[in-house]
């Protein structure tokens, strides 16, 4: 029983600090997508070490049961909820802080100028072996 | 280490207070809301294990499932009405 304790003891110690980390991120990050990334990130993980924790001191009982099914509810909701609001704020205009550009785009550009250079390529390896 | 879990709790509750009344758009607004109601969950879990209350985990259930469906409403609510004209 001592080593669940300590297992415990870790889980709960671990779920604060990343929920204070999570906070912290929250707060001081510059763009809304960064911080909706700090809240993401930390919230599904910190829910599970924290409901863990709970799990591992309260024991085999119908409660620890309710507490698994809290944490299928949490790992269900909170990535849906995530992505929905990343969603509806691209939808309503607000883009992500960038130095150079959309990266979407120049990636796009990127790779159609790979393909390119694939199809010059190509070209030039057909066009070398036709005197032969 | 659940009174350091607590505390934890109650410093990130009060963090995300801070964003949710300063936030520049409504979508931060809503993203500090959510994370307020998920960390009331995990209080009312660690505290109600700690305090030794009756059926406690039923209201972090019924608090969990009303949180999703609350946070997923108002933000459909905002993503095509914007009262204010507030900069998205």
């Amino acid at each position: 029983m001592m080593i669940i304790d300590w297992i415990s003891d870790i889980c709960l110690l671990l779920g604060g600090i990343l929920t204070l980390t999570g906070a912290v991120g929250l707060l001081r990050l510059p763009d809304f997508f960064t911080r909706l990334h700090a809240a993401s990130v930390t919230e599904t993980l910190a829910a599970m070490l924290l409901i863990i924790g709970i799990i591992l001191d309260t024991g085999f009982t119908l409660d620890s049961a309710k507490l698994m099914l809290l944490i299928l509810i949490m790992i269900i909701a909170n990535p849906t909820i995530t992505h929905a609001l990343c969603r509806a704020a691209a939808n309503g205009g607000n883009t992500p802080e960038m130095e150079t550009g959309n990266p979407l785009q120049s990636s796009s550009q990127t790779v159609s100028q790979s393909s390119q250079d694939k199809q010059v390529q190509t070209e030039t390896e057909i066009s070398g072996k036709e005197p032969k | 280490m659940i009174a350091a879990a607590i505390v934890a709790l109650l410093i990130t509750l009060a963090l995300t207070l801070i964003r949710a009344f300063m936030g520049p758009s409504i979508y931060d607004r809503i993203l500090a809301v959510n994370s307020f109601g998920t960390k009331t969950v995990l209080l009312i879990v660690v505290g109600g294990h700690a305090l030794g209350w009756f059926s406690y985990i039923d209201i972090a259930l019924m608090y969990a499932l009303v949180n999703f469906v609350g946070t997923l409403a108002v933000m459909r609510f905002f993503e095509q009405y914007n009262p204010r004209g507030e900069q998205l």
